[in-house]
């Protein structure tokens, strides 16, 4: 693991932000270069492979070439390389700190970062069941999906968007239904649970 | 608008439904002739939905809890795009809205909650998840690339027939589901 990969998530977030507060500053086309170049040798140490770069930035390029053209057209060619070099540097720079940070680290980050507003009414232990709640229901619903999907294109209404959301929402609705019970009889400690918990009554 | 906290059931509800909006990354996109070839994502509708379901907070948490999955790495972006990265482009603002797309359309169906029907519902998914979102969608956008507000609006008003088909699906989708489950303005 590369001593990128070793950094603390929140110090590297703070990093991006002083850097991305940073980047605005520079006002030369070639200065912006300078800073996509160390993005990239950042991105060296940290061993990426060259194609996690272009996966970033190729998502990018239906908006970043019209914009470099009308830019460069209507108001000068060295502004708007400016604008496409930082626009670049700043999504390769943040997408380096989500590249070298464990998801783990990154949760931690947000509920540690969400902490001091624990005092205007922010529950930690409901911040942590909502994100571990999502994480663990996006693959059921995902399934879900795919299920409806199979079932409207066998009827014909593959397209429908309708018969494709209805369906899906009513489900999701459900099973949070049935999980919100799940989770309230599962803390529920009566009279007769014993000192270890529900689980290990006869 | 219920000013108490929010209960089990409550984060049970936010955290499906972000999980709901990462599913819906998976449905490619819709492209309808009528509107001259621009795709319509079904993601993009979540926070109409999002709203119109669960109302101004949920709707609005729901959201955030999505954006957070999306920061954290997760590829759950249309696209399958995630990570911090996505945050930084020019339409970043968009995703930023979502959570205030969201909130506007929920506080306006909560509002208007009793006989609600499917043209109070457009209306208000139109101004919550059209009007509320690209006020923060075309500023962010301007700022980010250096351009000016009339030319980012001008740019994109091409998406704005797609959006209404969206809100007009949500609508729809909204009256149907508050038959069976009136979610808002009941006791949880």
């Amino acid at each position: 693991m590369t001593p990128i990969h070793r950094l603390p998530a929140g110090t590297k977030l703070l990093i991006l932000a002083v850097a991305g507060t940073g980047l605005v500053a520079v006002d030369r086309w070639w200065g912006m270069a300078v800073a996509l170049a160390v993005t990239l040798g950042l991105y060296v140490l940290a061993r990426q492979p060259r194609d996690r770069v272009m996966a970033q930035v190729r998502p990018l390029l239906w908006l970043l070439v019209p914009l470099f053209l009308v830019q460069g057209y209507m108001e000068a060619w060295s502004l708007a390389a400016l604008t496409v070099l930082r626009i670049t540097t700043l999504v390769l720079l943040a997408g380096l700190v989500t590249l070298t940070t464990r998801s783990e680290a990154m949760i931690e980050a947000v509920e540690k970062g969400l902490r001091p507003l624990a005092r205007f009414g922010v529950d930690p232990a409901k911040v942590a069941l909502a994100f571990s709640l999502a994480l663990r229901f996006i693959p059921v619903i995902a399934r879900q999906s795919a299920e409806i999907r199979d079932a409207q294109r066998a009827r014909g209404l593959g397209r429908n968007p309708l018969a494709l959301a209805l369906p899906l929402i009513f489900r999701t609705l459900r099973t949070a239904g049935e999980v919100a019970d799940a989770i309230e009889a599962r803390s529920c400690v009566g009279p007769d649970t014993p000192d270890d918990g529900p689980a290990s009554a006869p | 608008m219920q000013r108490v906290r929010l209960t089990t059931k409550d984060i049970v509800y936010i955290a499906l439904f972000a999980a709901l909006m990462a599913a819906l990354a998976l449905f490619p996109p819709i492209t309808l002739p009528m509107l001259g070839g621009v795709p319509i994502t079904a993601q993009s509708m979540g926070p109409m939905l999002a709203g119109a379901i669960l109302g101004a907070r949920r709707g609005a948490f729901s959201m955030l809890l999505f954006l957070a999955l999306v920061a954290i790495g997760l590829p759950i972006l249309s696209g399958g795009r995630g990570g911090l990265g996505v945050f930084m482009g020019p339409t970043a603002g968009f995703l930023f809205g979502y959570a205030a797309a969201a909130f506007a359309v929920g506080y306006l169906h909560e509002r208007f909650w009793r006989g609600l029907n499917v043209v109070q519902s457009l209306l208000f998914t139109v101004a919550g998840g059209i009007v509320a979102l690209y006020a923060i969608g075309i500023p962010w956008a301007a700022l980010n690339t250096g351009m000016s507000l009339t030319q980012m609006a001008a740019g994109s008003a091409v998406f704005i027939p797609g959006d209404l088909v969206k809100a007009g699906l949500t609508a729809i989708i909204a009256v149907t589901v508050k038959r069976a489950y009136p979610l808002i303005h009941t006791a949880n």
